[in-house]
């Protein structure tokens, strides 16, 4: 819906990350946490190819996040992101309803992501 | 020997019948155990020191009574201690509750435990403070301190259990301390034994929100199917003598543990996986992987530990003024255009009848709310149905109630001078807290343990 768009050749198709990942929110202060992971082993590296420090700062832009740290785990088939001064204040300081940015795990599952055309397990 | 460590709440507010499976379990089972409730979230001790100044009787978890009364007596019956960050403010008027119902339970001799040391806001100013890495702000010294608390590691619960303490009363510790500190004192491990203590600190992080592992916080329907939501059973997590640990849960509950739910709860709130950080030990989560052995257990291996740091870290709050919301909701044919006039409106009476210096929000939920930013770029940028079920809400920060209250009845006033169809208003307001995080020296850090109504105050090192 309000993802940056990537470029991606013919024969895939654009999906949200929805489709082939799952994630969690945690918020310390004014940084927020987002655990990412594939549900088949074969879309880590699609994770790691797409969802990239950069795209996930301009996902988040519009906040003010100012930093974002990516740390691979191979052996869970995901990933920790680490998005800096994205909370408006956090917790104790934020306007919005949602002061922990509990709900922007799926901020971040909306980011469209290309896969094969014949991945059939993109669910 | 196995020990087991049973979660009965991950925060305040949890529900408090959860307890009851995970403890009817942990008897059937019949092995070492102790059981914890975690209730004290980063302002909830704020909220609770606040409370204690009007009544200073008050200031513990306010739904102590209930979370314990229908666990307590099985527990002291079958030799689980209870550990629990539940005496928030006032570790020591929990205590009393605690052997109240101990008493009504049928033990009026039982031996309930306090931590003592976290709080150090008398001795704030003499302390060699640092700023923790994500904090910007400078100790705001011109509002008024509420609390200053150290997350205090293992070492007083377990000198509280070495007292023989069947209750740990504590106020601010590490979450995951909670359950360490058991598994130290059952299993004796040395306080150097890195990959140990950084196995007993996931333990503990895995079961510190409770259901968030057993499938709570993870269901999306049609993508990850969690069955039972009503029934989550809470978690039991199973810890041998060499650090190796399996998540499961009490037979008969509704919940389920997967890799899936166990791999979200593993970096929770974790920010460098591989410098996790807590008061006992720096866990290194890189080589971790999760194995499912079967129905509702996971094997976690791989867990390893570098030496605590030398400082602690401490939240200070302070008061922050005030915070108001109020919503007027829209809905039906053209309620889209209605909400955002009313949006309009609000910003204009702002403008002449509010300081400047007042902070504003204002959201439409069901077009954008949460995942917008303050200035409402996502709102603009978005498209949306003209017509349907919109709500306006209205947040406004100021150090003066009378400056938010006004604020909030501007919107009020849009029933009668607002665009056509505006209902359901509803205004609330809350003091806000101020939190900074800072860090101290752990040697200046003095954490002990007392048994009620004894006076045994050796200080341990920290």
């Amino acid at each position: 819906m309000h993802h940056s768009p990537v470029d991606h050749p013919v024969d895939s198709q654009v999906v949200p990350l929805h489709r082939l990942a799952h994630a969690r929110a945690g918020d310390k202060g004014d940084r927020l946490n987002l655990a990412l992971f594939a549900y088949e082993p074969h879309h880590y590296e699609t994770l790691l190819a797409q969802v990239t420090e950069e795209r996930v700062l301009a996902l988040f832009a519009h906040r003010g996040a100012s930093r974002v740290r990516r740390y691979p785990m191979p052996r869970l088939g995901g990933m920790n992101l680490v998005i800096d001064d994205v909370l408006q204040g956090g917790v104790n300081g934020a306007l919005n309803l949602d002061g922990h940015g509990k709900t922007l795990s799926f901020l971040l599952l909306g980011m469209e992501v290309a896969v094969g055309i014949n991945d059939s397990e993109v669910s | 020997m196995t020990f087991l460590i049973g979660s009965g709440a991950g925060f305040s507010g949890d529900r408090t019948d959860a307890a009851i499976p995970v403890v009817a379990e942990l008897i059937r089972r019949g092995q070492p155990s102790a059981l914890v409730f975690e209730t004290l979230g980063e302002r909830t001790l704020a909220a609770a020191h606040r409370v204690m100044r009007d009544d200073p009787d008050a200031g513990y978890e306010p739904l102590l009574g209930e979370l314990l009364s229908p666990v307590l007596r099985d527990c002291l019956d079958h030799g689980i201690a209870i550990l629990g960050n539940f005496g928030a403010a006032n570790p020591a008027g929990a205590c009393d509750v605690v052997a109240r119902l101990a008493e009504q339970a049928g033990y009026p001799a039982a031996r309930v435990g306090r931590v003592h040391g976290d709080d150090i806001r008398a001795r704030l100013d003499g302390l060699d403070l640092s700023p923790w890495e994500a904090e910007t702000r400078a100790l705001p010294r011109d509002q008024a301190l509420i609390s200053a608390n150290v997350y205090l590691g293992a070492s007083p619960m377990v000198q509280a259990l070495e007292l023989g303490a069947e209750v740990v009363v504590t106020g601010r510790v590490a979450d995951p301390a909670l359950f360490l500190a058991p598994l130290m004192h059952h299993f004796g491990w040395a306080w150097n034994d890195w990959d140990r203590l950084a196995a007993g600190m996931m333990a503990g992080h895995l079961g510190e929100c409770g259901a968030q592992v057993c499938g709570g916080y993870f269901a999306d329907p049609g993508v990850k199917a969690v069955p039972g939501l009503a029934t989550l059973g809470y978690p039991i997590i199973e810890v041998e003598a060499d650090g190796r640990l399996v998540v499961t849960k009490p037979p008969g509950t509704g919940g389920c543990v997967t890799e899936q739910t166990v791999k979200e709860q593993l970096l929770y709130e974790v920010h460098d996986p591989a410098n996790y950080l807590t008061p006992d030990v720096v866990v290194d989560l890189s080589h971790v992987s999760v194995r499912l052995l079967g129905t509702d257990r996971v094997e976690i291996s791989g867990i390893r530990g570098k030496p605590a740091p030398e400082r602690l870290k401490t939240t200070v709050c302070y008061e922050g003024g005030w915070q108001g919301e109020a919503e007027i909701s829209y809905a039906g044919p053209n309620a889209l255009a209605r909400a955002h006039l009313a949006a309009d409106v609000l910003r204009e009476r702002l403008a002449f009848r509010a300081p400047p210096e007042l902070r504003k929000r204002l959201d439409i939920v069901g077009h954008a709310s949460v995942f917008d930013d303050d200035d409402g770029e996502m709102q603009r940028r978005l498209p949306a149905a003209a017509d349907g079920d919109y709500r306006l809400r209205l947040a406004v920060e100021h150090a003066e109630r009378a400056w938010v209250e006004r604020a909030a009845q501007e919107l009020l006033a849009l029933y009668c001078a607002g665009p056509a169809g505006g209902g359901g208003v509803r205004r609330q307001f809350q003091r806000r807290v101020c939190t900074a995080s800072y860090l101290v020296k752990r040697t200046d850090v003095e954490a002990f343990a007392t048994l009620l109504e004894e006076s045994h105050h050796a200080p341990l090192a920290s």
